[in-house]
C-alpha cells in the first residue's frame, strides 16, 4: 500500500516513543497523573490496539477512546427502524457490512435477514443504486450511516438517482457529524481531557478549521492524524509539545491526505443534499443539538423516513440499552471496556450485547481482539 | 467502512458518470472520481487516491508524505545521535 510501510518503520516509531517519553517527563505526566488524550476516531482506536501503542507509550499518557465509531453510537431504536423497513414487502435493504450485527432491541439486521428479510451487504451506496436500476419492481433502501467521511458518498448517490429519475431508491439517513459531540464532551463537567487526536478521514472532507473552537474556546490542542503507527505517535508528540509550550492550536499531521480546507466537491454535495437536524440521538451521549443530518425537501423523494413514515418523520420509540451494557460509560471515557460487567461474558464479538463489541472500530472489540492479556491487567 | 484504502487510478471508464478503474492491492475495481476531479479526468490516470466506499475521496499528496517522513527521519537521526552521545558518556564514565 502506498506509504504504508514507510509509516510503520520500527526505527522511526522507537525514536518517536523516546521523544514522547522525554516530553511527557518534561510536563510532569505520570501514571498517577496522566495526560489524557482522546482519539476521536474509531479507526485510530483500532490502530492504537493493533500496534499496541497504548502499551509501548510512556505510562503518563492515557488514551481515551472517543465516540468516533458511527456503528457504536447508533441507538438501538435506529436498528429497530432499519428492521421495520427491511421487513416491508418488496423492500431490498442495503447496508455497509459493519451494521449487520449491531443488536436492535429484538433482532440485528443479520438475524432479520435469516428470518427472511431481503437485507444485502454492499460495499458502496453505488452498489445499492445499481440494484435499484436493475430491479425497478423493488423498493431499494440504503442505510446511510457514518460521519462526514461517508456522507458525501450517499449525497452523490442521491444526486445521481435524481439525475436518472429513479423512483425506487431511498436513503435512510443516519449521518452524523464530528464537531458537535466533541463540543458536548467538552461541556461535560466530568470530562477531563488534555488534548485530542483529530479524525483523519473526516478531516479529509471537512478540513481542519471546524475544530478551531476546540483550541480557541476550550484551550485544548488538537492534531489531525493519519492511521499508521508513526502517524499516531507523531500526533501524540505534537499534542504534548503544545502542552509543553502552553499553547492550543489545530495542527495537521496528515497533510498528505487532509487539505486545510477539505474537499470542495464533497462539501458541495453534502450541502446540496443534506441539512442539519435540530438534534440527533447518540447511544451513550443522548440527544446532541445539530449533530445529525437529514435529506433536504428538494430531495425528499429519496428520503426513506418520508417514504415509510419512520424515524424522525414518524413516531419515535424510546428503547433502553440492553441490561448491564455499559457502552454509554465506555463511550464517554468514564469506563474502560474490561470494567464492564458484561465484557467477555454476556458480550463478545460473536454474541455482542452492545455496539462497541460489534464494530472492529469499537473500543470493546479492539480490547477483545488485541488485549486478551490486557483485559486481565 | 470509515477506513480508506489507497489505490492507483488505471483508466477512466465512464466520464459521464465519473467512473474510473482503480487498482487496490492488486485488485481492480470501479470507483467514482467526482471528489478528486479538478481538471481533465485523464489527468487522474496514474495518480494515487484514497478510496472510501467506492469513491476516490482524496489525492494522496506525495510531497506532503515525503515531508512528514523527512520530519520523522530527522527525529530518528537526532535520536540516534542522542543515543550515541549517551553511549559515549557512559563509555567516558567507564560504564560501558
Amino acid at each position: 500500500m502506498k506509504f504504508a510501510s514507510e509509516f510503520r518503520d520500527p526505527a522511526l516509531a522507537k525514536a518517536l516513543l523516546a521523544e514522547i517519553a522525554r516530553t511527557a517527563d518534561e510536563i510532569g505526566a505520570t501514571k498517577q497523573k496522566p495526560v489524557s488524550i482522546m482519539e476521536i476516531c474509531g479507526g485510530h482506536t483500532h490502530s492504537i490496539f493493533r500496534y499496541g501503542l497504548d502499551r509501548l507509550i510512556h505510562d503518563g499518557i492515557e488514551f481515551i477512546h472517543g465516540p468516533g465509531c458511527p456503528v457504536c453510537v447508533l441507538p438501538r431504536a435506529r436498528v429497530d427502524e432499519c428492521i421495520e423497513i427491511a421487513q416491508k414487502p418488496g423492500v431490498v435493504f442495503c447496508t455497509f457490512g459493519d451494521a449487520m450485527r449491531v443488536p436492535g432491541s429484538k433482532l440485528s439486521l443479520l438475524q432479520a435477514k435469516a428470518a427472511g428479510a431481503d437485507v444485502r451487504m454492499v460495499y458502496s451506496p453505488l452498489d445499492a443504486l445499481e440494484i435499484a436500476r436493475r430491479s425497478p419492481e423493488k423498493e431499494v433502501v440504503f442505510f446511510g450511516l457514518g460521519f462526514e467521511t461517508t456522507t458525501p458518498s450517499t449525497a452523490l448517490a442521491i444526486a445521481q438517482a435524481a439525475r436518472e429519475g429513479l423512483t425506487n431508491f431511498t436513503v435512510f439517513c443516519n449521518h452524523i457529524t464530528v464537531p458537535e459531540p466533541i463540543k458536548a464532551l467538552l461541556d461535560d463537567p466530568h470530562m477531563c481531557l488534555d488534548g485530542f487526536i483529530g479524525p483523519g478521514h473526516v478531516s479529509m472532507v471537512i478540513g481542519i478549521h471546524p475544530y478551531d473552537f476546540i483550541a480557541e474556546d476550550y484551550g485544548k490542542p488538537i492534531v489531525v492524524a493519519g492511521f499508521e503507527p508513526t502517524d499516531l505517535l507523531q500526533s501524540v508528540l505534537m499534542v504534548l509539545r503544545q502542552i509543553a509550550e502552553g499553547v492550543a492550536r489545530v495542527e495537521n499531521q496528515y497533510a498528505r491526505v487532509v487539505p486545510e480546507h477539505g474537499n470542495t466537491v464533497s462539501l458541495a454535495a453534502m450541502a446540496e443534499v443534506y441539512e442539519k437536524r435540530p438534534s440527533f440521538e447518540w447511544r451513550g451521549l443522548g440527544e446532541i443539538d445539530a449533530s445529525g443530518l437529514r435529506i433536504r425537501d428538494k430531495y425528499r423523494a429519496f428520503d426513506a423516513e418520508e417514504k415509510f413514515g419512520i424515524g424522525y418523520a414518524g413516531v419515535r420509540a424510546v428503547v433502553e440499552e440492553a441490561e448491564g451494557c455499559a457502552c454509554g460509560a465506555v463511550m464517554t471515557g468514564r469506563m474502560k471496556p474490561p470494567a464492564c460487567p458484561q465484557f467477555g461474558k454476556g458480550c463478545t464479538p460473536e454474541m455482542p450485547l452492545g455496539a462497541l463489541m460489534v464494530s472492529s472500530e469499537g473500543a470493546c472489540a479492539a480490547y477483545w481482539q488485541y488485549g486478551g492479556a490486557r483485559a486481565a491487567e | 467502512m470509515c477506513l480508506g484504502i489507497p489505490g492507483q487510478i488505471i483508466a477512466i471508464t465512464d466520464a459521464e458518470r465519473m467512473a474510473a478503474l482503480a487498482e487496490v492491492s492488486g485488485v481492480r475495481r470501479e470507483v467514482n472520481v467526482a471528489c478528486v476531479a479538478e481538471g481533465p479526468l485523464e489527468a487522474l490516470v496514474g495518480q494515487w487516491v484514497l478510496i472510501h466506499v467506492g469513491f476516490a475521496m482524496s489525492l494522496i499528496d506525495e510531497d506532503e508524505a515525503a515531508k512528514t517522513l523527512e520530519a520523522l527521519r530527522d527525529l530518528g537521526e537526532a535520536q540516534e545521535a542522542l543515543e550515541q552521545m549517551a553511549a559515549g558518556d557512559a563509555a567516558l564514565e567507564g560504564r560501558a
